[in-house]
């Protein structure tokens, strides 16, 4: 018995130890959740880990993405590479990869091939749906968690046995209570990605788990679960007889294209809808400069960026050529609207 | 009207009686949420259909999108 992990195999027994230290688990995103779960697959000796995220370290990550610190923030630091920096410093006897990328429908299938379970690290409904297509149409469980304030929920989707996020949703919900928004506080990242976490170790010792959609609110101390298996849609457009697997298609990614010549981006939306500009610009107030609203655009300046948002959802990014940048402003921006 | 709702007792104004007038009260309204009454799932539609009583035991569970 290998010492350093004698008091997880206590528990787990020999075999389940072996199939952890030869499993392997893509956690999507690097922010709170992500930092939380990472650590401690990676103490538990989980044989592969991959980290995907598409953002930097930043000073308000500090209080509850545990894997950074202030010289991350100071070296503007990509998080998965910073991630996998600690996660080394924690195990080497590991392999950790670490991909600095916007998970989106035409990359997630190669992401996720290999790998025995996906966690969910995202700060996003779009993104959830996107994994949850590729999960269910390679068959990899997929393990959801999400947070906000003092609340955060929990669901483990497993291919062909649960109900997967597609039949919880129905659609994709237009609320965006984000962190940036109502805040958060670091004790509900860890009761979520304690639970997600227990999963993946019960998944990879090849334990079943059960579709029980759990909630809880820290504060308030409230807690909830439900047995979803009702909710199992056989006309899912995701898991039912005939899927198309939605999110995945071409037509419906939100695309970026770099203006030649512009020190620009155009951010697409996959559907257009009808923005209220002026109840953006309302939301907007006091966190954007130099407002100019006509008819059909709102133009302000967003940290060093400036954005034309157009009454489609369509924007553009002035002041970088770079796609992924551009596309995590237009997110944060957005986000102001659906508040 | 008294309900365990979440695991805690709580009592609410006797106007609260439909899961679509309890998802307001919370402001949950436009949410996604899944709501089980008694054990049972309550379906979207049956929202405004579907009245509640004293000692009903019900659960709330909506979604959010951070992390």
């Amino acid at each position: 018995m290998k010492t350093r992990y004698s008091r997880q195999e206590l528990f787990l027994g020999k075999e389940s130890q072996k199939k952890v230290e030869s499993g392997s688990v893509i956690i999507i995103g690097a922010g709170a959740l992500g930092s939380s779960s990472a650590e401690m697959l990676a103490r538990a000796g989980v044989g592969k880990l991959t980290i995907v995220d598409r953002d930097y370290v930043e000073w308000s990550n500090l209080q509850r993405q545990q894997l950074y610190g202030e010289e991350d923030v100071k070296n503007k630091l990509p998080k998965a590479f910073a991630a996998k920096k600690r996660l080394q410093q924690i195990n080497s006897e590991i392999t950790i990869d670490s991909l600095i990328e916007d998970v989106h429908g035409l990359n997630i299938e190669e992401m996720i091939k290999g790998h025995d379970v996906i966690l969910d690290a995202t700060d996003n409904f779009e993104t959830r749906l996107i994994v949850n297509d590729a999960a269910v149409k390679h068959g990899i469980p997929f393990i959801m968690g999400a947070c906000v304030a003092s609340y955060g929920s929990t669901f483990p989707i497993i291919p062909n046995e649960t109900p997967c996020l597609h039949c919880l949703l129905n659609h994709l919900p237009v609320d965006g209570m984000t962190c940036e928004t109502v805040g958060v506080i670091s004790p509900i990242v860890q009761i979520v990605t304690a639970t997600q976490v227990t999963y993946a170790l019960k998944i990879l010792a090849g334990v079943s788990v059960s579709p029980i959609l759990k909630s809880i609110d820290i504060w308030k101390d409230e807690k909830a679960e439900i047995d979803v298996k009702r909710l199992k849609n056989n006309h899912c457009p995701t898991c039912g007889e005939h899927p198309t697997y939605p999110y995945l298609k071409f037509e419906n990614q939100t695309k970026s294209d770099v203006l030649c010549g512009r020190d620009a981006v155009q951010i697409r939306p996959p559907k257009t809808k009808v923005f209220e500009l002026k109840v953006f610009t309302e939301r907007l107030n006091g966190n954007v400069t130099n407002l100019i609203i006509n008819p059909f655009l709102l133009s302000c300046g967003f940290d060093e960026y400036r954005i034309v948002f157009f009454r489609d959802g369509r924007a553009i990014v002035h002041g970088t050529n770079d796609t992924k940048v551009a596309r995590s402003i237009y997110t944060r921006f957005l986000q102001y609207y659906l508040e | 009207m008294n309900f365990q709702l979440n695991g805690k007792q709580v009592e609410l104004p006797e106007v609260v009686d439909s899961v679509e007038k309890l998802l307001t009260h919370y402001h949950l309204q436009s949410r996604i949420a899944v709501v089980e009454v008694n054990k049972e799932i309550v379906r979207k539609e049956e929202y405004e259909t579907k009245k509640l009583s004293n000692g009903d035991v019900v659960e709330i569970i909506h979604f959010v999108g951070g992390g």
